[in-house]
């Protein structure tokens, strides 16, 4: 057989291309997101074992301009990356059967998301009780 | 009587011989509500230039020949209606991700080849003759599979899958998902052997969950879906290797 002479186009910009890939992309760039606060948190536990100086000078600069700016982008990148992630989970998991009828994709999504706000809801509840 | 509608097609054309890389011709093409845009490139095949190169069979979705970029969205031609492109202009290319053969034609030999890789056959020790009788299976075996059977090879799914533009040795959609379709089988024996497939460094591991493949599928079989199943069934078979030195796989 004859060599094909083909034509390959290139990837350039291939995030660009639709809104779909460019949506996908902010998808996974909100891990940064939750690295962020990882290392929030990090620092948090490093200074509480400096002393108590050290840990009342961290909470201080969590309350900071920029410390409240960084925080704003972190929850609406946690937010993202929760609705994001539950969007994609059905396609995870094996299929779920109730009564021998497929769950609906919809519903686990949405099982998902309020399980998250549950979640929200205890973590807030406690923080606040101990906080109180 | 109604005036007659006309509609720009924008091809990108590409001759091998005479072409160092492709360019865009437009037509102008006649068309009435019941017309699909592969109707619109017959038009221009027939009446307009004959040397306009593309693949169709079937016209009603069933052959998946017929798969082009339309404005950018990796569609069936048959399946896409022109009075919902109209007036135009709309842009026709052929599948990205794959090298253009001529014009709208794409060189689907990579894709072959995969295909064949994943043995999409049913797999069993012994086959079974006739006379042993029907391979009986519940309305849910059949769930199990039935809707990644569904798939006709019109490779949409490669053509929306940035991890098969950027890494073309990634087994890729259509192909996974055909493994699954077997693997998922009740009649079937074969897992063992579609293993280092799933596992290897281009198997599932490769997809990311873009999922624009199933979004563009014209069959609805949602191929992230038996992907990202195997994720689980590559986890399971690999710590299944302490337990067994040769975990689920012979290979």
């Amino acid at each position: 057989m004859t060599a094909r002479n083909t034509y390959k186009r290139p990837m350039t910009n291939w995030w660009k291309r639709l809104p779909f890939y460019t949506r996908y992309l902010w998808r996974e760039a909100t891990c940064f997101a939750v690295i962020a606060y990882a290392l929030v948190l990090l620092t948090g536990l490093w200074r509480f074992t400096q002393g108590q100086e050290a840990f009342n000078a961290w909470r201080a600069a969590l309350s900071s301009s920029p410390s409240l700016l960084l925080h704003t982008v972190i929850l609406w990148g946690f937010i993202f990356h929760s609705w994001t992630w539950f969007e994609v989970m059905p396609k995870t998991i094996p299929f779920v059967r109730m009564g021998g009828k497929r769950v609906p994709d919809a519903v686990i999504v949405r099982g998902g998301v309020v399980a998250a706000l549950g979640a929200t809801v205890v973590v807030l509840g406690l923080a606040y009780w101990a906080l109180k | 009587m109604t005036a007659e509608k006309r509609i720009q097609i924008e091809c990108l054309r590409y001759h091998p011989e005479q072409d160092k890389e492709p360019r865009l011709q437009t037509y102008d093409v006649p068309y009435t509500d019941d017309m699909s845009l592969l109707q619109g490139l017959q038009y221009i095949k027939d009446h307009i230039d004959g040397s306009l190169t593309f693949r169709w069979s079937c016209r009603m979705a069933i052959c998946g020949s017929c798969g082009v970029m339309i404005n950018g969205v990796p569609s069936l031609g048959c399946h896409t209606f022109l009075r919902d492109l109209g007036p135009g202009p709309v842009r026709v290319e052929p599948l990205t991700h794959f090298p253009i053969q001529r014009d709208l034609a794409i060189d689907q030999t990579d894709f072959l080849r995969k295909l064949e890789s994943v043995k999409p056959w049913i797999i069993n020790e012994k086959p079974k003759k006739p006379s042993d009788g029907a391979n009986r299976q519940t309305p849910l075996q059949i769930d199990d599979y039935y809707q990644f059977s569904e798939c006709i090879n019109c490779l949409l799914c490669y053509a929306a899958c940035p991890q098969y533009g950027l890494n073309p040795e990634f087994t890729g959609p259509a192909a996974l998902t055909l493994l699954h379709r077997y693997n998922a089988d009740s009649r079937d024996e074969g897992t063992s052997e579609r293993m280092a497939v799933i596992n290897g460094e281009n198997g599932v591991w490769g997809c990311t969950l873009v999922s624009y493949c199933s979004e563009v599928c014209p069959k609805g079989v949602d191929p992230a879906r038996a992907i990202n199943q195997n994720k689980i069934n590559s986890t399971k078979d690999y710590f299944l290797r302490f337990v067994a030195p040769r975990g689920g796989s012979k290979g």
